[in-house]
């Protein structure tokens, strides 16, 4: 399926797959951050059960210490 | 616009500030610079001297409390502010009670954590209210690494998106200066686009 991520087009095999998926395949390190589905805030506790399908735009932001 | 008007049009803004550290305290006296009617501060630390390399507290201050003591230095600088301050440590539950009735909100806090529980939480439970966040401020150099970054038309983000705060890479003033006065700047944007508070 393809996907927009923080507006670039990304391609994965799986479809659909939960958010927690999405950031193992990317490899994505940084604990914290905020991750958006079409607009929609997906909690921390919801990214096992929130699923990625094609043609979503997903953004995502890391949240760096200090302040 | 003339700075007259800038400054009479933000007078009708209330904009929240989660964090009264280096981002916080900065952001604060540029958006009471440049005239915002009501700022709502929270935090619930006292000012170390270790502070002092970044945050806009004065030596002699050390001791009191953030919110107070910031409350003061920005009515030295616009009497016209109404400034609103909460000493506690906010959570998922006192958030929406604290900055009920904001225009927006500053996310200015220092550890990650904080700044994500933040985020979710307002964007879960006051929607529609913009949330502009800090991330990645620490350390010296690399201007040409921060920027600001609109996510949608309730989240942005100002900062380089990639250093943490840590022994090596110390917060320090010009860069955690540089970020909240972009989140300032930025704040001032989206109040100015939007319609006046009481008109229809």
């Amino acid at each position: 399926m393809k996907i927009l991520l923080n507006n670039r087009e990304e391609i994965f095999e799986e479809d659909p797959l939960n958010v927690a998926r999405m950031i193992e395949l990317k490899k994505f390190s940084f604990r914290m951050r905020i991750i958006k589905i079409n607009g929609a805030l997906i909690p921390k506790d919801k990214y096992e059960t929130s699923m990625i399908r094609d043609g979503d735009n997903v953004q995502m932001l890391y949240l760096m210490s200090g302040g | 616009m003339r700075f007259s008007e800038i400054e009479s049009r933000l007078r009708s803004f209330r904009a929240g500030i989660a964090g009264a550290g280096g981002l916080g305290s900065n952001c604060a006296v540029s958006l009471a610079r440049s005239g915002v009617g009501t700022l709502v501060i929270a935090d619930f630390d006292k000012i170390e001297p270790a502070n002092l390399n970044r945050q806009y507290y004065f030596a002699d201050q050390a001791g009191m409390y953030k919110t107070d003591a910031l409350k003061a230095n920005i009515q030295r600088i616009n009497r016209a502010v109404n400034v609103i301050v909460h000493t506690l440590k906010l959570d998922e539950r006192n958030i929406p009670e604290i900055f009920a009735g904001c225009d927006i909100i500053v996310e200015a806090f220092d550890s990650s954590d904080m700044k994500q529980m933040l985020i979710e939480t307002i964007q879960m439970r006051m929607p529609g209210i913009p949330v502009v966040t800090g991330s990645g401020l620490a350390g010296y150099g690399k201007n040409e690494a921060i920027r600001s970054r609109k996510i949608d038309d309730t989240l942005y983000v100002c900062g380089d998106e990639s250093t943490t705060a840590d022994d090596d890479h110390p917060p320090m003033a010009p860069r955690v200066s540089i970020v909240a006065n972009m989140q300032a700047n930025l704040v001032i944007e989206i109040l100015l686009m939007k319609k006046q508070a009481g008109q229809s």
